[in-house]
């Protein structure tokens, strides 16, 4: 088993996040796993991306080849978008239609996501809209990776036990809220396959 | 034995508490912040049992290092590569005085500057301080050598070199953790003059560490952290430092036919160096960094084998390595790549919605339209964002606390006025100094201290300068009445635009300090006092 994942964001809307659940994930599962991140300057507000890799072999580097990555995950279309030379020639883009704008010259989002459907293997939906329908604005970014998850090819049981280990001194509430999230993402994700 | 998920970093920190570390010093820089960071949250630390704490700059943290290590327990000391700069008068020293306990310094270089100056390659002061250097392979590697590296510090008696770059540092791994020793017990120098470095005493010292380079050599040949992997196809050898060996191998996930020497530790080992060379018809240098192994393979004058790198274009000169360009080098294939669309724009970082700093700065936009642009000279933080749009409102970013010293060489050359903006943090880390001078010359410059009580840009550690600029100023000879304390915040422009006029319109040293919390460390705080209620 291996999945290479480019996760795509802006600095500060917490893709590390989403990358800690699939870590987690991934260890317990008994991978190999390596993430790298940004930190430093382009933290505010910048376009910010963070490789991760889970493998059964060992893994040499850090950072994904150019080409190579079997999935993008933008939590902001123009970010997924930004790394699409990362992909691999039938790897998956999996996006958030919501746009984050925090530029001037943010360009036309319909231009934007008819790009993302221009791609044969694209799954797009709108995580705000979803995570809002759930009562938080703040579960986005886990909708985003339910949307993923039957990419990346490890048992929902996985992601449990990791937001348990992530989210557990928030509480029970907050982790089922965390778990439906997924599910409602893995729902949308299913109308592309 | 535990397997914990660690950044670099982390695993270079618990590296250090694991192997008995008595003090950890350092001044935040990325990629280097979150070692400290580590330690700060450890058990260890918490319980008082590891000193770990921020200084006011590298120098101070490297000369605390040297007086733990006087006392002979182990430290640690921890930067960015340009931090080294800072440090270098202590740290050049450092080998002469030799150490008591062992002493580790750290320096987290950042080649293709994600979030520097510059990518000078830090294994250069390990050479020119002629002390032996580590850089891991992988995180694992870095937990490992910790112990060895404070080890081969007190066994060979002088300071230890740990060279790291960004996507180590910022790389998370799992991390097999060994046994935690105990740290050493106070002792003083068997030589109570070791430390003292009076010409006699330094020209005897200098000696025996030239004397022990033999003893820094067989450390690398003989320590297990340099590898030679010997392979069939003896057309090409490959050397690789670093993390370059994983670019590598990533090419090979079903093994290599050429002979590999992979360097973690300097000096070169120069048996296996030999090997490679003697054995191979060509070789292949990958550095992750300056292509200093490849400069001393080819020597001045490049008269013998075929070497290939980053100095004959095989490899780009500068910036960070990468798989495919490993690949590209050994003329494998690399996957035709898709196109971005033309459509995603550019998205540099900016100023936080709320920052402060914005409104400082679109309060002195004001005040300069008067006197015309290039003026502004501003230093390293969150602050030097304004350079870009929308705000442009500075001229210079050079190095820590140069603003205000090229504010007053700038006026000694006639720009009158010149403006300094410089942040709390940086302030204190290089600025006093210069801003002494100018009181001495009595320059006609305005010095802007955004005091937003932290050290913002590296993700809000404690500022050495909370609550002290007024009186730091007052000390160093800045006139009472040109001490002003302003809000930075859009309901006081106009008043804020008033002080920072007057101020220019003084023909001597002011300091004007714009003084708000910065908006990250206040929603934390918040959000940490709300946590706090509801239990």
């Amino acid at each position: 088993m291996r999945k290479d994942i480019i996760l795509g964001g802006v600095g500060g809307q917490g893709i590390l996040t989403i990358a800690a659940t699939i870590g987690t994930a991934a260890v317990d599962s008994g991978l190999f796993l390596k993430q790298s991140e940004v930190h430093g300057m382009s933290q505010r507000g910048g376009d910010v991306m963070s490789n991760l890799r889970l493998s059964s072999n060992e893994i040499f580097s850090d950072l994904i080849p150019e080409g190579k990555a079997d999935l993008i995950i933008g939590v902001e279309p123009m970010e997924a978008l930004r790394h699409l030379n990362m992909l691999k020639k039938d790897g998956w883009l999996i996006t958030n239609k919501k746009p984050f704008i925090n530029i001037p010259k943010y360009p036309d989002v319909d231009s934007l996501l008819l790009a993302v459907e221009d791609l044969n293997h694209h799954v797009s939906l709108d995580a705000d809209r979803i995570a809002k329908e759930l009562g938080t604005l703040k579960v986005a970014n886990m909708v985003m990776l339910g949307a993923a998850i039957p990419f990346v090819g490890l048992d929902f049981s996985a992601y449990e036990n990791a937001l348990n280990i992530i989210f557990g001194k928030k509480g029970q509430e907050i982790i089922a809220l965390n778990i439906e999230a997924l599910k409602a993402g893995i729902k949308e994700a299913e109308k592309f396959l | 034995m535990q397997k914990i998920v660690l950044l670099g970093d982390e695993a270079i920190a618990q590296g250090a508490i694991d192997a008995g570390v008595s003090a950890v010093y350092a001044y935040p820089g990325t990629p280097s912040t979150e070692i400290t960071e580590y330690v700060m949250r450890s058990k260890e630390h918490k319980n008082g049992d590891v000193v770990a704490t921020w200084t006011s700059n590298e120098k101070t943290a490297f000369e605390a290092s040297i007086g733990v290590s006087y006392a002979g327990k182990r430290t640690m000391v921890c930067m960015k590569h340009v931090g080294m700069n800072v440090a270098a008068d202590a740290f050049m020293n450092s080998p002469i005085t030799g150490v008591n306990g062992g002493l580790v310094v750290v320096s987290a270089d950042d080649p293709s500057m994600h979030s520097s100056q510059n990518e000078q390659d830090s294994r250069y002061y390990g050479k020119f301080a002629q002390i032996p250097v580590l850089e891991p392979v992988n995180q694992q590697q870095a937990y490992d050598m910790m112990a060895y590296a404070f080890d081969m510090s007190e066994r060979l008696n002088v300071p230890v070199l740990m060279r790291i770059t960004t996507r180590l540092a910022h790389s998370r791994a799992d991390v097999h953790t060994g046994a935690k020793r105990a740290q050493n017990e106070m002792k003083l120098p068997k030589d109570p003059r070791q430390f003292v470095l009076l010409p006699g005493i330094a020209r005897k010292q200098y000696k025996m560490l030239l004397d022990d380079m033999p003893k820094q050599l067989k450390e690398s040949e003989q320590a297990g952290f340099n590898r030679y992997l010997d392979g069939e196809d003896k057309s090409l050898g490959i050397l690789t430092t670093g993390i370059a060996y994983n670019y590598l191998m990533e090419n090979f996930p079903d093994g290599i036919k050429h002979p590999v020497l992979s360097i973690a530790q300097y000096p070169l080992p120069l048996d296996m160096l030999r090997k490679l060379y003697d054995e191979c018809d060509s070789i292949l240098v990958a550095e992750e960094g300056y292509p200093i192994v490849e400069e001393q393979l080819r020597g001045a004058l490049d008269n013998g084998k075929k070497i290939m790198g980053r100095l004959d274009g095989t490899l780009p000169r500068d910036g960070e390595l990468n798989p495919n360009l490993l690949a590209l080098a050994l003329h494998l294939s690399v996957p035709e790549v898709n196109d971005v669309p033309k459509v995603v724009t550019q998205r540099p970082p900016a100023l936080c919605a709320g920052c402060p700093h914005t409104d400082s700065y679109t309060a002195l936009n004001m005040v300069m339209e008067e006197y015309g642009s290039g003026r502004v000279f501003s230093d390293i933080g969150c602050y030097t964002l304004a350079a870009l749009e929308p705000l442009q409102s500075i001229n210079s970013c050079v190095d820590m606390g140069a603003s205000i010293t090229m504010a007053r060489g700038a006026a000694d050359a006639g720009i009158v006025p010149a403006v300094a903006v410089i942040g709390d943090s940086t302030f204190t880390h290089s600025g006093m100094t210069g801003l002494l001078d100018a009181v001495n010359a009595k320059a006609p410059i305005t010095v802007l201290i955004l005091d937003n009580g932290t050290t913002g840009m590296t993700g809000g550690q404690h500022s050495q300068a909370t609550g002290k600029i007024e009186q730091i100023c007052k000390g160093l000879g800045v006139e009472e009445e040109h001490i002003k304390i302003i809000n930075p915040i859009k309901k006081y422009h106009m008043e804020n635009v008033k002080v920072i006029q007057d101020e220019l319109h003084y023909n001597g040293v002011s300091v004007v300090i714009p003084r708000r919390e910065c908006v990250i460390t206040l929603t934390a705080r918040l959000r940490a006092n709300k946590a706090k209620k509801q239990k």
